[in-house]
């Protein structure tokens, strides 16, 4: 129970918000059938609520399988936090075997094992008039001064001290740092981390390097992407589902990017991929240059004849065929071995990578176009609210003008889903379903500039009315257009009706 | 630090084993940087060769790794020796433990010679000779093999 004790001490705050870690009995979830479809239920923990989270399932797991509270939390990190499939591993197969596989010291076999590896023979760990010697520092120190896991490893507790601070604060270990003895895999449990460090600050970290590692490895955990916000969002189940923190930020709950409805993430991931690295930049050396057939300098031909002669090393050649100039010297300056199968593979293969590039520019432009307009997202936010300050001035209330702001939050909305679209046209084969796509595409994407339009204008007393009618028409349309695009293409997952394109 | 270094030192001079020679002389000036000679043991490839090992010791040592490495003309010819001096080693990176020590790498370096059956640069040998830093604790060592 110790361990409980030491993780819990910066956590008592947490404790007003317990009825949110109830573990949702099966038949609660059965009564989520009748939600909406797009509710996805969740919780956001605060880091304390994290902690007790974590010392609540190790508590759940003793209860069933009785092993100490420090070795239980290794054994839950073996499992992946997935305390069903380690109670019945435990149960159905050799617990001895479990324990070894998460180096650890099986507590059924009391007696300490010296690791089984050991190449170099503890010669300096001997007796010395009843003090041992640390085999680290080679001072001598009394027993009580040893210190050691449960593979029969003694050292003294000052080097043990600076091994874990090392390990936490310099390699930033925490989940596996193993006993400080060579080839020994026996990991060091919280238990012993506690005990050994004093620094309060080495504790901290250490307890942020077991929780992180509890988070990342649980799969119904996840935090929040924002830089320092520390939250983290408990799902009950893993869906591809839009989660918002308490920081106001708005992400996928099974990959963390930025919420992408209606591309799916394993798509999206291969998008991202192929936008960050620079795959594209070769595609267009590809479409636009061709190497000089001696040397293999790279050219770039903008003008002139096909008559090359290459800056580098001289050599004369046909930017057509990529053949020596010499025999083309008498047909006057045309290439007589254009119709030859190589140079029209060449072509050819030039022409797909070019038209290859010109489709990624396509879907990336206007993807790009639509994060950058996001971005600018806070600027339009002000600018709205001094226009919602103008129109106060003009005989209009607070509740009257609040369908400025809604309209941004539309729009942008729009814009997050547009963007996303790209994404997916650019992977989709084109199919009947796909053409209804592009067409619904096209209406939100028209309706969405307009309604950006319409909150660019000036705002006067004259228009007043005219434009406050014209906006919220705009933004309901809008709406309205972009759920029937989701609709449309959550449906033709559910049907199976997208293909998407490979090798791209 | 220098304590464990200087106690280190004294049972390598008291004690040596079979195949490493230790100058005291040479260390005495400065504690932190050591030469280590080293023979290739009878009966194996090595046999009859002497080879020098460097020994650099940081501020965190033992919780650190030493940086070593073969310095002079005679560098071994061993799949797992650079040309340039650089051994890879597990134990001197990854698999570090401060319970090790200069005799247990010495040692460790010694089997590995004698394990050896065939004298040959590591594959990569020209790449990683001109790309490699000075350090060899700065690179990023894979391990895949440990049968020599």
């Amino acid at each position: 129970m110790e361990i409980d004790d030491d993780l819990l001490a910066n956590s008592d705050a947490g404790t007003e918000d317990d009825d949110e870690f109830v573990e949702l009995a099966p038949e609660q979830t059965s009564a989520m059938d009748g939600m909406d479809p797009e509710e996805f239920p969740y919780d956001v923990l605060a880091l304390e609520q994290v902690v007790t989270l974590m010392v609540d399932i190790i508590k759940e797991v003793r209860n069933v399988v009785e092993i100490p509270a420090t070795t239980t939390r290794i054994l839950l990190n073996h499992f992946k936090w997935d305390k069903e499939k380690l109670i019945e591993t435990y149960y159905e197969s050799d617990p001895d075997r479990i324990f070894a596989d998460a180096h650890l010291i099986s507590p059924s076999r009391k007696v300490a094992i010296a690791c089984s590896k050991r190449e170099i023979k503890p010669r300096y760990s001997v007796k010395e008039n009843g003090e041992y010697v640390c085999e680290i520092c080679y001072a001598s120190v009394p027993e009580q001064l040893m210190s050691g896991l449960e593979c029969g490893h003694r050292f003294c507790i000052s080097c043990w001290t600076h091994y874990l601070t090392t390990k936490i604060m310099d390699e930033g270990m925490g989940q596996t740092i193993s006993c400080a003895a060579h080839n020994c895999d026996i990991l060091v449990d919280d238990e012993t981390v506690m005990k050994l460090l004093s620094d309060s600050h080495v504790k901290l970290k250490y307890q942020h390097l077991i929780t992180n590692s509890f988070v990342e490895c649980n799969r119904l955990l996840r935090w929040c992407p924002t830089p320092d916000c520390g939250h983290v969002i408990k799902g009950q189940y893993v869906s591809d589902k839009p989660v918002t923190c308490r920081c106001g930020h708005t992400f996928c709950f099974a990959c963390g990017q930025n919420w992408h409805d209606p591309v799916k993430c394993s798509i999206l991931r291969k998008w991202i991929k192929k936008c960050d690295d620079d795959s594209e930049t070769s595609n267009w050396i590809a479409a636009n240059t061709k190497e000089c057939p001696k040397c293999r300098s790279i050219i770039e031909k903008d003008g002139g004849c096909n008559h090359m002669v290459c800056k580098k090393c001289r050599f004369d050649f046909c930017w057509v065929c990529l053949g020596p100039w010499e025999p083309h010297g008498s047909s006057w300056y045309n290439c007589n071995r254009y119709d030859e199968d190589e140079a029209k593979r060449a072509r050819s293969a030039q022409e797909k990578s070019r038209a290859a590039l010109q489709r990624y520019l396509f879907y990336c432009n206007r993807y790009m176009n639509h994060m950058q307009s996001l971005k600018l997202e806070n600027k339009l936010y002000a600018s709205v609210r001094d226009k919602m300050e103008e129109m106060q001035k003009h005989n209009m209330s607070w509740i009257e003008v609040q369908f400025l702001k809604k309209a941004v939050d539309v729009l942008c909305q729009c814009r997050q889903t547009l963007m996303h679209t790209y994404v997916f046209a650019f992977y989709l084969r084109k199919n009947n379903q796909s053409i209804i796509f592009e067409t619904n595409q096209r209406d939100l994407e028209q309706a969405t500039e307009q309604l950006s339009e319409y909150l660019e204008r000036e705002i006067t007393q004259e228009v007043l009315r005219d434009i406050k009618q014209k906006v919220q028409d705009k933004s309901r349309y809008c709406e309205s257009r972009r759920n029937v695009l989701l609709k449309h293409v959550h449906e033709g997952y559910e049907n199976e009706l997208w293909e998407y394109l490979d090798n791209i | 630090m220098e304590r464990r270094l200087r106690k280190e030192l004294t049972n390598l001079i008291k004690d040596p084993p079979d195949g490493i020679v230790v100058d005291p002389d040479k260390i005495s000036q400065n504690i932190t940087e050591w030469t280590v000679d080293v023979k290739g043991a009878e009966g194996t490839l090595y046999q009859g060769e002497k080879f020098t090992l460097q020994f650099k010791f940081g501020s965190k040592y033992p919780f650190d790794s030493p940086q070593v490495m073969f310095v002079g003309k005679h560098v071994p010819e061993h799949p797992h020796i650079y040309s340039n001096g650089h051994i890879c080693l597990s134990i001197l990176s990854d698999d570090w433990s401060p319970a090790l020590s200069v005799q247990s790498i010495c040692l460790s370096i010694l089997s590995m010679l004698s394990s050896c059956s065939e004298k040959k640069r590591p594959p990569d040998d020209m790449f990683y000779v001109r790309t490699a830093s000075k350090n060899p604790k700065r690179t990023q060592w894979l391990f895949h093999d440990d049968t020599v």
